[in-house]
């Protein structure tokens, strides 16, 4: 775990080094604020998770941060530099990736292809490139990468497979080897661990700390299995209405009565 | 009924003209459709945008080579028109847009305040002399029986199938550089390509404008060997010609264009053949004459696509396991 | 020259036979006066192509006259209204003059002016707008019900049908069968033309789309399916038996305007603007009140959700392909009343329902009956200062800009993502 933690747990406090603040960000649905955040702070080189009960907003929170939903109100900055208004590929390629509660591995495209898609600054990604060619060199070393990646992952083996015959938990590791493949700042994990089985479950978390410890990454995620987020997270944010409701290390959060109240006070059913 | 005519005059449409122009336009639509996966239903609009884009120039005094300018320039303009609006939306709004504007677009064309640049319903002639001048085979007629061309046909066949090779030595630059992986991204899932810092937009909205540039070219073809053009040509039962002929081939697939085409003109015409002779001969009973001949083939081509489309939408040589695992 | 040229067309071209010669123009002159028919000899036709001349004729003694035409095309045939006898006056000034007369290859097409005992009305500016705006209502009201089905469907289930268009056609056809073959009257004609075409509604979804459904086609797919079942029920049950010609139902098809305040407008018009407009808010009272109607808002908001909580989704699906089906073939008969039976319809007035549920929002019943009779009095109105040819256009420009600044359309819902 990485040195001074902000000693602050109420909602909306301060972070030594924040890479990531949210203020006022709101987002109705109908007559809802589905998400509602007064102010966020998330600090770099750690692993935040973001809990809650179902509907709390979490996901829709990740859309709006990556702006895959706009919100009605409020605004975010990256490393300082605000994100409102920026569409999805350019929050990307300013080094926020995120990925998606239900995978979106590109079926028919190889594994191999999945990774390479995610690399940064390919020149024969331009029509005139690809027509009059110049960029054989950059996807040498993108793919001498891309194998590296998936052997960190245990993918080696499947890399000329269609992304499609994978499993959901090698889906998962694809979708996670993709997202370091554009080498980004910060990383948004929504439910990386959802319909894993538990042998890889361990996998997966192992390469999730590795994130942070090896590659010095930020690492954001949604995740509903408690003993997951006990384990791994330097912080913890918890979510209900789509407000925080509490934030702090592990152990302050899961003893918060305001976070057991949310918990036990939703009609939630799974803890997937 | 005279089978070994019927067949003959299917190999002919199979390497003629049509298949060729077809295919050329087919090589668009694959772009489109087949890799990025946008369903556009007016590609007939950029057929004819490329016909009457090189028919109104040469009318107009302008040499042929500005006409296939004009001709391109106009459909990949077209493209641009409808891909903006529609290309952020669901894939549907596209084929709802596409569908119309192209229709409009006959509609104009064959109207009367378009007249003095379009001819009107009485379209355009004899705008190809240029290119008919250049002909090297000798006049004469080439062939065995009734498999047979002229010299004009010929010329005009050598210059589809020229069209064809390029189309798809291009295709497969395209397709494996990583341009062509971005397509393909996009044609699985756009909000994956998106969250990778791809710019699907723009990925959607070049693809659409380079299809549309190549369908422009496969209506030249069908323009140069008619020297001639008509709005109620490109009617939109066209574009799903070119759909029939892109998913027979084999959606994604670089020769499929081809195979699809040279398929599906043999199986049209020689259909056509069978079903005059049938009616002529009364075997469908004497509720049919030879005014329904027509309609019967367009409503056997609904059927066939209906029945290509559920039973092997991976094409007439695909294999299945690939799309299974489509989640499309 | 250009005749040859066709028939190389017609090789390649579609709904072109492979014959091209013998094309006229031709009719009869009579006044209709409630069942009475008088011929009425000696009035004059012209019929152009753009300013141009091609031929003219006048009518016999037996009304009967006819113009040979150059060929397959579009024509304009003017009726010269100097020509008529005293006492003897167009219905509808309007329909004096035949901007879009489609002659196919080798066909005889029948025109016919209605004519009828009265005098020309000379209309004033005001009086036009308000006119228009009447004709726009009632073409805006057959939209609509026209667009409800279509709507509805890809609520339910997400797919664009585009077969959509000849249930439409199959409402008019099979109403006309009724009417002309069997002389039923009309207004019972249009039972079984409207119960046949709900019925097949519902059958193609139980043998075809929801068997697709279940092997999990994608919409790309079954939107093409829907595509070739276009064709088929177009060209091969529609053209074959019906014929290329136009045709109008026995009843209601010449109608003395009714005059009101400066505007006129027949009792047909008004009949379907009435009649709609009571159709349209039974619907969206069937919606808001009825089991089955609120179960298909609920299926259409949220397939997953509903299914969840005990709504038989299938049901659902199987009962809004019956109403909407229905609906479509009613939306046919209005629109044969008004302006013909033909076999093509459909896919023309499909372009239209296209534009009014991408205006009104796709997906959302409310929203395609708004977009339906938005769209309609705006393609009217705007041959005010526009050529009528430029109605499509017009139509098109609206669905663009639409999609351009609220592409979830006037009623429909901002999408929610991931």
């Amino acid at each position: 775990m990485p040195a001074d933690f902000a000693a602050d747990t109420a909602p909306g406090s301060t972070k030594p080094d924040a890479v990531l603040t949210v203020d006022g960000v709101f987002r109705k649905f109908g007559g809802l604020r589905a998400v509602d955040v007064a102010h966020l702070e998330v600090q770099r080189g750690t692993i935040t998770s973001l809990i809650g009960p179902n509907g709390a907003g979490k996901t829709t929170l990740f859309n709006l941060l990556t702006g895959f939903d706009k919100p009605d109100g409020g605004e975010w900055h990256l490393d300082g530099g605000t994100l409102v208004g920026i569409a999805s590929y350019q929050v990307a390629r300013r080094g926020m990736v995120r990925t998606f509660q239900l995978t979106k591995s590109l079926a028919r495209l190889t594994v191999l292809e999945n990774v390479l898609l995610g690399a940064p600054d390919q020149p024969g990604e331009r029509l005139s490139r690809a027509l009059f060619g110049g960029w054989a060199a950059k996807e040498a070393t993108n793919t001498e990468k891309a194998f590296s990646l998936l052997d960190q992952f245990g993918l080696t083996d499947k890399r000329d497979d269609y992304a499609g015959s994978l499993s959901g938990g090698q889906r998962k590791l694809l979708e996670m080897a993709r997202a370091l493949m554009v080498d980004p700042a910060v990383i948004m994990l929504d439910e990386p661990m959802a319909g894993v089985n538990p042998a890889l479950t361990q996998d997966l978390l192992h390469h999730v700390k590795a994130l942070r410890d090896e590659q010095g990454k930020t690492v954001v995620f949604i995740e509903h299995d408690m003993d997951v987020v006990m384990d791994i997270s330097d912080w913890v944010v918890c979510l209900a209405e789509g407000a925080v409701i509490s934030e702090g290390p592990p152990e302050h959060v899961s003893t918060d009565e305001r976070v057991i109240d949310a918990y036990l006070g939703s009609t939630h059913g799974d803890h997937a | 009924m005279d089978v070994g005519k019927i067949l003959i005059d299917g190999l002919r449409a199979a390497v003629g003209v049509p298949a060729a122009a077809f295919a050329v336009s087919a090589v668009g639509l694959n772009l489109q459709f087949g890799y990025t996966g946008l369903l556009n239903f007016g590609h007939v609009g950029s057929m004819l945008l490329g016909a009457y884009g090189l028919a109104i120039t040469v009318d107009l005094g302008g040499p042929m080579w500005l006409g296939v300018v004009a001709g391109i320039g106009a459909a990949v303009l077209f493209g641009l028109a409808l891909g903006y609006p529609t290309l952020r939306l669901r894939a549907d709004f596209l084929a709802i847009t596409t569908i119309a504007a192209s229709e409009i677009l006959r509609l104009v064309f064959r109207s009367e305040f378009a007249r003095p640049l379009t001819g009107g319903v009485f379209g355009i002639q004899s705008f190809a002399d240029g290119f008919f001048a250049l002909n090297p085979y000798p006049d004469g007629v080439y062939g065995l029986g009734t498999f047979r061309f002229d010299e004009r046909q010929l010329w005009v066949m050598t210059l589809g199938w020229l069209l064809v090779g390029l189309g798809l030595a291009a295709t497969r630059r395209l397709v494996y550089s990583p341009w062509g992986r971005t397509l393909k991204a996009v044609r699985e899932d756009e909000d994956a390509t998106a969250s990778l810092g791809k710019n699907v937009f723009l990925i959607k909205l070049q693809s659409l404008m380079l299809g549309g540039a190549i369908g422009a070219l496969g209506g030249m073809v069908l323009a140069i060997d008619q020297q001639n053009v008509n709005p109620d040509f490109f009617q939109p039962i066209v574009t799903f010609y070119v759909y029939t002929i892109v998913i027979m081939g084999g959606a994604a697939t670089i020769t499929g264009p081809v195979i699809g085409a040279v398929l599906f003109w043999f199986l049209f015409e020689a259909m056509d053949g069978f079903v005059g002779a049938a009616v002529e001969l009364g075997w469908l009973g004497p509720w049919f004459d030879s005014t329904d001949v027509g309609p019967i083939r367009f409503a056997v081509f609904g059927l066939g696509l209906m029945l290509l489309m559920i039973f092997r939408p991976q094409g007439i040589l695909g294999s299945r396991e690939e799309l299974m695992i489509d989640a499309r | 020259m250009w005749a040859l040229a066709l028939i190389g067309f017609t090789l390649l071209g579609p709904a072109l036979p492979a014959l091209a010669d013998g094309e006229l123009i031709k009719g009869v002159h009579e006044v209709r006066d409630g069942d009475e028919r008088t011929p009425v000899g000696g009035v004059g036709v012209d019929v152009f192509v753009g300013e141009e001349e091609v031929g003219s004729a006048t009518s016999a003694d037996d009304g009967t006259w006819s113009v040979p035409v150059p060929g397959s095309g579009t024509y304009r045939v003017v009726l010269d209204v100097g020509s008529l006898p005293d006492g003897v006056a167009p219905t509808d000034p309007e329909r004096t003059e035949l901007d879009n007369v489609d002659v196919r290859s080798g066909q005889e097409k029948v025109v016919r002016f209605q004519l009828g005992p009265g005098r020309v009305v000379e209309s004033d500016p005001w009086a036009r707008a308000g006119n228009l705006f009447i004709v726009g209502l009632r073409f805006g009201s057959i939209i609509a019900l026209s667009a409800i089905g279509l709507s509805m469907i890809y609520g339910v289930t997400g797919l664009v049908n585009f077969a959509h268009g000849e249930l439409i056609t199959l409402g008019a056809v099979i109403t006309w069968w009724f009417n002309a073959l069997l002389g039923w009257h009309l207004l019972l004609a249009a039972i079984p033309g409207v119960l046949a075409v709900a019925a097949f509604g519902g059958a193609q979804e139980r043998w075809l789309w929801l068997p697709l459904r279940r092997r999990r086609s994608g919409t790309v797919a079954l939107i093409v399916v829907s595509i070739g079942l276009s064709f088929l029920i177009r060209y091969g049950v529609v053209l074959v038996p019906f014929g290329g010609i136009p045709q109008s139902y026995r009843q209601y098809a010449i109608q003395e305007p009714w005059r009101f305040l400066g505007l006129e407008a027949t009792p047909k018009t008004v009949a379907i603007i009435a009649a709609s407009i009571v159709i349209l808010g039974l619907v969206g009272l069937a919606l808001q009140r009825s089991r089955t109607g609120m179960a298909m808002r609920a299926v259409s908001d949220n397939p997953d959700l509903a299914r969840s909580s005990g709504i038989d989704v299938d049901r659902v699906i199987l009962w809004t392909w019956i109403f909407g089906a229905g609906l479509a073939a009613l939306g046919g008969v209005f629109f044969g009343i008004s302006e013909g039976v033909e076999w093509q319809m459909g896919f023309r007035l499909l372009l239209m329902v296209f534009v009014a549920v991408v205006l009104g929002g796709l997906g959302s019943p409310y929203g395609a009956m708004l977009g339906g009779l938005l769209i309609g009095v705006l393609v009217e109105m705007s041959t005010l200062w526009l050529s009528v040819e430029f109605k499509n256009v017009i139509a098109l420009g609206a669905m663009i800009v639409m999609l351009l600044f609220r592409p979830q359309g006037l009623l429909g819902q901002r999408e929610r993502v991931g």
